[in-house]
């Protein structure tokens, strides 16, 4: 298995600079590729993950909770990497072949150079470099949304890396802290490796591993979007490119509540559950709550989709708080779900903003008739993000309220129903006019201003295949799939 | 907060050192002009090495020689070459006008005030919680907890993007202190790997500063208004 991880470290990091170096035009080739390899190699892993927890050169471990977090971003890496080939295609279409060849190297190189650092992060077998590979996310992805050259996206890329690094800051203090407290057993060579500070977390003094968890869910939770420290996210979602919007969205995102997750094996073997659970309660109400209200009234659809990450981190942040093994496993599900439905979403939503030319809801109109694959492959991925059934959200959003009341936290399912709820009216009131409303669309198409077709094939594909996880996830999980979520709730402590 | 018995020489000269720190933190906080900041920030990071020597040479850690040379390249010359470069460019570094003024929210005495506040408040606090041990003076602790707060303070008062820049990578230092005092004893390969993580950062905010005055022809924060809701 070494060498599969290893690989995982490899391929995306050369496609990147194969991208680089290489002549543009086989970025679109070398891009999809690494995609494609990067995916099976983390399915290839999930077997061994499932039984055991696989240990190399002291500093790389993959366990059944890493590998769940590797799968959504090897899914939506994968993806992305065959989408971007086809959005691409219809970016800067008036400028020259010069201008579109750099854009394109940088823009392949930074995604793929965007996909190996969040591959890399829950790979690493220590929290130190845990947190240098979350760092260099943020960097890579802060170029990434840089990349537009406009005044918007420079205001969301400074505001973006500002913000979240000192967020980061906070998490290296996190960090800091954890060695404290690791080397108060462990003693003074102890090189921050998760195992052995899960295992000694009994004997670990309280107040540096309570400062530490405290830390570790201000500074990380910057990069989940959790309120109040979310303000990066809808601008820097809605000013990148949408292929890099989809990846900070459904990988970025996780990847950094990963990082929390850790941090909360060791608190909650520490302390007991009731202080890490509290703390990642009220986290969790307030972005479902923040987000629930803001879904209303946006203008533009990619801050719309924004939103609605805050509020399903909102609910990841619930699930965890609510302690029973059927919520945890809850939660994991929701994290492959949402990398699925919200990847899905920013797709569909860059398919309209490609043919319609703008991000502004009010001019997106008569999506089903100008769009025949797009228009209903974005409608169902608003149903998923909505918990329609049969889509996996609606499993793990189920299995997440089911343990939150066999746990008896009442009231906080009862808010978790009612913040989707009003979440659901938003996010379905945008879509169906994009899709339904037939004006101006119509006329344009009278007028042949819009020609109804998709703009390219490369960007459904992977639609598709995100509805086929969705509809895989939601009626019937694989059994390896669903021993490797056993085998992480178990390591997340789980306890009715 | 250090005990009944007099610090020793590496805890004497953790805490004067952490003072010193926090003392130019200040000086960044109430600085107008940002060529002046950039030299303070230098001043500080000079501390932090000076810190990680003698916390070499008391507790017998050769690695924290190395650590100090290299945090000293990076932080007492890479990272201020880079940001009076940027000002050069920017036209903000000669004497007619040396560098962003006015940039300020609040008045220098406003500010230096909610830094004392703030300052108050970290040290305080981190005092309150007996975070100590052999080699972690709880002094130096809480200081690094103050600086802590004052940077984002710097990166909160001011509207310009040098400025703020130059909050978050005292920020940094600040965290450097606190490494240092409580983690001195962290692997040599995971210190180099977050130094070498901040030149990264310190290269992109770089571009992204270059970018910003590119498109506004200032360095002001003013007009990054666009974006709401």
């Amino acid at each position: 298995m070494i060498a599969v991880i290893l690989a995982l470290l490899i391929v995306p990091l050369a496609a990147a600079i194969a991208c680089a170096v290489l002549p543009a035009r086989l970025a679109p080739v070398i891009t999809p590729v690494s995609g494609a390899v990067c995916f099976a190699l983390v399915l290839a892993l999930i077997p061994a993950a499932g039984h055991r927890d696989l240990n190399y050169l002291s500093y790389l471990r993959v366990d059944a909770l890493s590998e769940i977090f590797l799968l959504a971003t090897g899914f939506l890496y994968g993806a992305v990497a065959v989408y971007a080939v086809g959005y691409l295609k219809h970016h800067d279409e008036d400028r020259d072949q010069q201008h579109r060849d750099r854009y394109a190297r940088r823009f392949y190189a930074g995604l793929n150079l965007f996909g190996w650092a969040m591959l890399a992060a829950p790979i690493m077998g220590s929290l130190a470099l845990l947190w240098i590979a979350v760092e260099i996310t943020t960097i890579v992805s802060a170029l990434l949304v840089a990349i537009e050259d406009t005044d918007g996206a420079a205001e969301a890329a400074w505001k973006y890396v500002l913000i979240a690094s000192a967020g980061l800051g906070l998490a290296l203090l996190a960090t800091v802290f954890a060695y404290f407290a690791g080397s108060q057993v462990l003693g003074e060579h102890y090189n921050l490796a998760i195992s052995p500070l899960i295992e000694v977390s009994k004997n670990l003094p309280h107040t540096p591993v309570r400062l530490a968890f405290m830390l570790a869910v201000l500074g990380y939770g910057t990069k989940v979007g959790f309120f109040p420290v979310h303000t990066w996210l809808p601008d820097a979602h809605s000013e990148a490119p949408t292929p890099v919007s989809a990846l900070l969205s459904g990988a970025l995102l996780a990847t950094s509540f990963y990082a929390i997750l850790r941090y909360y094996q060791v608190a909650s073997g520490n302390l007991g559950s009731g202080f890490p659970r509290d703390t990642l309660l009220a986290f969790g109400v307030a972005s479902l709550l923040l987000a629930a209200l803001y879904v209303f009234g946006q203008r533009d659809i990619k801050r719309l989709l924004a939103y609605s990450s805050v509020e399903h981190m909102g609910i990841l942040a619930i699930g965890v708080s609510f302690g029973a093994p059927v919520a945890l496993a809850g939660v994991l599900l929701h994290v492959l779900a949402h990398a699925a439905a919200k990847g899905n979403a920013f797709m569909g939503a860059g398919v309209f903003t490609v043919k319609f030319g703008t991000k502004q809801i009010s001019a997106l109109r008569g999506g089903l008739d100008v769009l025949p694959w797009s228009g209903p492959l974005f409608l169902i991925a608003v149903f998923a993000l909505s918990a329609m059934p049969p889509s996996g959200i609606f499993r793990s959003e189920f299995q997440i309220v089911y343990g939150g009341l066999g746990s008896g936290n009442y009231t906080a399912a009862a808010v978790l129903v009612a913040g989707v709820t009003v979440v659901f009216f938003g996010l379905t009131a945008s879509a169906t006019r994009m899709l339904f409303t037939p004006a101006p669309a119509r006329r344009a198409l009278a007028h042949g201003e819009l020609r109804r077709g998709e703009p390219s094939a490369w960007m459904v594909v992977p639609m598709v295949a995100g509805v086929a996880v969705l509809l895989i996830l939601g009626l019937h999980p694989p059994g390896e799939l669903t021993g490797l979520i056993a085998r992480a709730v178990t390591q997340l402590g789980a306890t009715r | 907060m250090s005990g009944a018995q007099a610090p020793g020489v590496y805890e004497g000269a953790a805490n004067v050192i952490a003072a010193g720190m926090l003392l130019l933190e200040f000086g960044m906080l109430r600085q107008a002009l940002v060529r002046d900041q950039v030299r303070l920030y230098m001043a500080q990071s000079a501390l932090i090495s000076v810190l990680a020597i003698v916390i070499a040479a008391d507790r017998n850690l050769p690695d924290l020689y190395a650590l100090a040379a290299l945090s000293a390249a990076l932080k007492v010359v890479a990272v201020p070459l880079v940001l009076r470069r940027l000002l050069r460019r920017a036209g903000l570094d000669d004497e007619e006008t040396p560098g962003v003024a006015g940039s300020n929210t609040l008045s220098p005495a406003t500010a230096v005030l909610a830094g004392i506040v703030l300052a108050a408040f970290g040290f305080f606090c981190f005092g309150s919680l007996g975070i100590h041990g052999p080699g972690a003076p709880a002094l130096a602790l809480a200081l690094a907890a103050a600086m802590v707060l004052v940077s984002f303070g710097l990166m909160i008062v001011r509207r310009d993007v040098a400025s703020q820049a130059i909050g978050f990578f005292s920020l940094e230092n600040a965290i450097s202190l606190a490494s240092l005092v409580v983690a001195s004893g962290l692997p040599f390969i995971l210190e180099t790997g977050f130094l070498f993580d901040l030149l990264v950062a310190v290269v992109v905010f770089g571009m992204l500063i270059r970018a910003h005055h590119s498109r506004a022809e200032s360095l002001s924060t003013a007009d990054l208004t666009k974006l709401q809701g």
